[in-house]
């Protein structure tokens, strides 16, 4: 799915400070043409002014933004190939909603049919076929954000920028956007760049992700990468679910590392599981779904470890574990399908735990 | 409830003590008799005609209809400089600046207009319509200034980004986008900015020339009782101007912050 794509965005070295605050320190990164491509992380972390920065909306006060290979330095707001999606959806509340998805066609040069057609297919794209009429004060929640989608796509720009655009809508209407959202980019084919504090949402609708820490990019890769092989504990954090291990790292040699973990015992990690070094107390982590209760007579594949059961979390479809392991205070959490013929099990119950070496990641 | 009962006594005391006198006005001046006393002696409309062959106070109210309309627009126009700062812009010494704009809102009108009238003698202008125009200037800004902005500060900023990301330029952005949207504050304030100027009697007399403007004009007539009744009808029309052109004002005031989706945040009535 990830062919070698053309550079569409390139971050060199962008730095940029309000007052004494240094809002991004050093961003470097590119964007592929045609990506969903997603900025996330919580909020002050300056996800949303590097996205300010490609729009124009935010200088910068050191490096370089490119768009398409062109240096965007003094390319102003309404001159650069890329388009918004505001947080508030902005739609102009003295116009009609064609008037305002029509908008950036005014010094298009088209005649007043051309402009209509462009407006009706605009509509037509983002599902409001007929709406044009409607007053823009008239509208609900998802409908303004259909309307601010097909203003933005109208102009047919190289980069579409979407600033939390889900983030004011509820639950189910956010999931059926989010899967319409891609529908749309699949459809378009141009680049989109979303901002989101939701790693959830990230995860559903990106090719790439750049997660953001403190004005800083800590891993861009795509969403497996990210959640299998987290290149930070902060990342491993932010990114779903992980229980960490206290270990100790006994020796290393080429690609794999022999530890001593708390609890787990002693076992190897494969290099590419131990990202470089960050003088961190070290730590292994572990994922919910990569641990198994055992029952009766199944073997565990390849570790097995006794534990007591501490807390039982029953989400209907899920049951989370919090077990202690090995008569040690090292509690971890996991997650078991309820499957027929699997009894949920009580606080205090004497348990097996099943994991795999090769599904743990070490931070050191 | 019986608590509350004296204060509510206390409250409709207030009420009728400050409009009571205003109602007067209309009331004698439909009275058939030169003086203003009960009992009332019968309804005439003859004080209204005698106001309107007074060629002297309809010279008056055409100066005061300049100076107001001039005034309302330059207090506007320039008002919607400083408002736009405000709202928008961060600037070294912001706070004190837009302080110093408020406070002709508090200080009295009478140490305005000794110190403007100090001045303008030493540095020898003549007094004229355009000195009482400089003098309501002064005093309409804070009122246009606080309407103004109200009005910028409902219009959420990513409208603006939204027409310049569409292509427009800030200037095509200020007037497809901003004006429209703070128009009904514009109206508002031109319109509060001229009822202000219009009655203005103690800058309007100190820095006016020989010729009077309405409300120095009606001060001026007070001396001659023959006149009062007269008086009262041109009293009563102003109120009557008054009401409309606040109530204009105010439901323009309203609409705008309606139409750019904002929040009620005050306003004066």
């Amino acid at each position: 799915m990830t062919t070698e794509r053309p550079t569409m965005i390139e971050f060199k070295d962008v730095h940029k400070y309000y007052g004494d605050y240094h809002a991004l320190r050093g961003i470097n990164g590119t964007i592929r043409a045609g990506e969903f491509f997603s900025l996330l992380g919580p909020s002050g972390c300056g996800k949303t002014t590097l996205l300010r920065t490609i729009a124009g909306f935010e200088g910068i006060d050191k490096g370089a933004v490119l768009i398409d290979g062109k240096d965007m330095a003094r390319v102003p707001a309404n001159a650069r190939p890329t388009n918004m999606v505001f947080q508030s959806y902005a739609i102009f509340p003295h116009m009609s909603v064609a008037e305002n998805v029509g908008f950036g066609l005014r010094r298009s040069g088209l005649s007043a049919a051309e402009k209509a057609k462009a407006v009706e297919d605009a509509l037509g794209m983002v599902g409001l076929k007929g709406y044009g009429g409607r007053a823009a004060h008239a509208l609900s929640g998802g409908q303004r954000q259909r309307v601010a989608l097909a203003r933005a796509l109208i102009l047919k720009p190289k980069v579409l920028l979407l600033d939390e655009p889900l983030s004011a809508l509820d639950k189910k209407m956010r999931e059926h956007m989010q899967v319409e959202l891609i529908k749309l980019q699949r459809q378009v084919g141009i680049t989109f760049i979303l901002v989101t504090h939701d790693q959830e949402e990230a995860l559903v609708m990106s090719d790439r992700i750049a997660v953001m820490f403190e004005g800083e990019i800590a891993q861009l890769a795509d969403p497996e990468t990210l959640y299998r092989r987290p290149n930070s504990k902060k990342v491993a954090d932010f990114i779903g679910t992980m229980n960490f291990i206290p270990a100790t790292v006994l020796s290393e040699t080429g690609h794999k590392v022999e530890v001593e973990a708390k609890g787990l015992g002693h076992l190897t990690v494969d290099a590419a599981m131990a990202p470089p070094a960050r003088g961190e107390s070290p730590v292994v982590g572990l994922r919910p779904e990569t641990l198994t209760l055992l029952y009766d007579d199944q073997k565990a594949a390849e570790r097995e470890t006794d534990g007591v059961i501490d807390e039982v979390i029953y989400f209907g479809d899920m049951t989370y574990y919090d077990v202690y392991l090995g008569g040690t205070d090292v509690e971890v959490r996991l997650s078991m399908r309820n499957v027929p013929g699997r009894p949920v099990l009580d606080v205090g119950t004497k348990v097996r735990v099943a994991w795999s070496p090769s599904a743990l990641v070490l931070f050191r | 409830m019986k608590q509350g009962s004296g204060l509510r006594g206390y409250a409709f005391l207030y009420l009728l003590f400050l409009y009571a006198p205003i109602i007067i006005l209309p009331v004698f001046a439909f009275n058939n008799s030169q003086v203003v006393a009960f009992p009332l002696k019968g309804f005439t409309t003859q004080w209204f005609g005698e106001m309107w062959a007074d060629a002297n106070l309809r010279a008056a109210l055409g100066r005061s209809l300049v100076i107001a309309v001039v005034t309302a627009s330059v207090a506007t126009i320039l008002g919607i400089f400083a408002a736009r700062a405000s709202v928008r812009y961060a600037f070294p010494g912001k706070a004190p600046v837009m302080g110093l704009i408020m406070l002709p809102m508090v200080l009295p009108d009478i140490v305005v207009a000794m110190a403007l009238l100090i001045v303008l003698l030493s540095l020898s202008v003549p007094l004229s319509m355009l000195t009482i125009i400089m003098g309501h200037v002064l005093l309409c800004m804070p009122f246009a200034v606080a309407i103004l902005t109200s009005a910028f500060q409902s219009l959420d900023k990513s409208l603006e980004e939204a027409a310049l990301d569409l292509g427009e330029t800030p200037a095509s952005t200020f007037r497809l986008i901003i004006l429209p949207l703070v128009m009904p504050g514009i109206i508002s304030s031109f319109l509060i900015c001229f009822t202000i100027s219009i009655d203005e009697f103690v800058l309007a007399n100190f820095l006016g020339s020989g010729k009077p403007v309405l409300s120095v004009y009606i001060f001026g007539q007070f001396r001659f009782p023959a006149k009062v009744p007269a008086m009262l009808a041109l009293g009563t029309l102003l109120v009557a101007f008054s009401i409309v052109l606040l109530a204009i004002a105010e439901y323009f005031r309203r609409r705008g912050i309606a139409r750019a989706g904002g929040k009620d945040t005050g306003g004066f009535l």
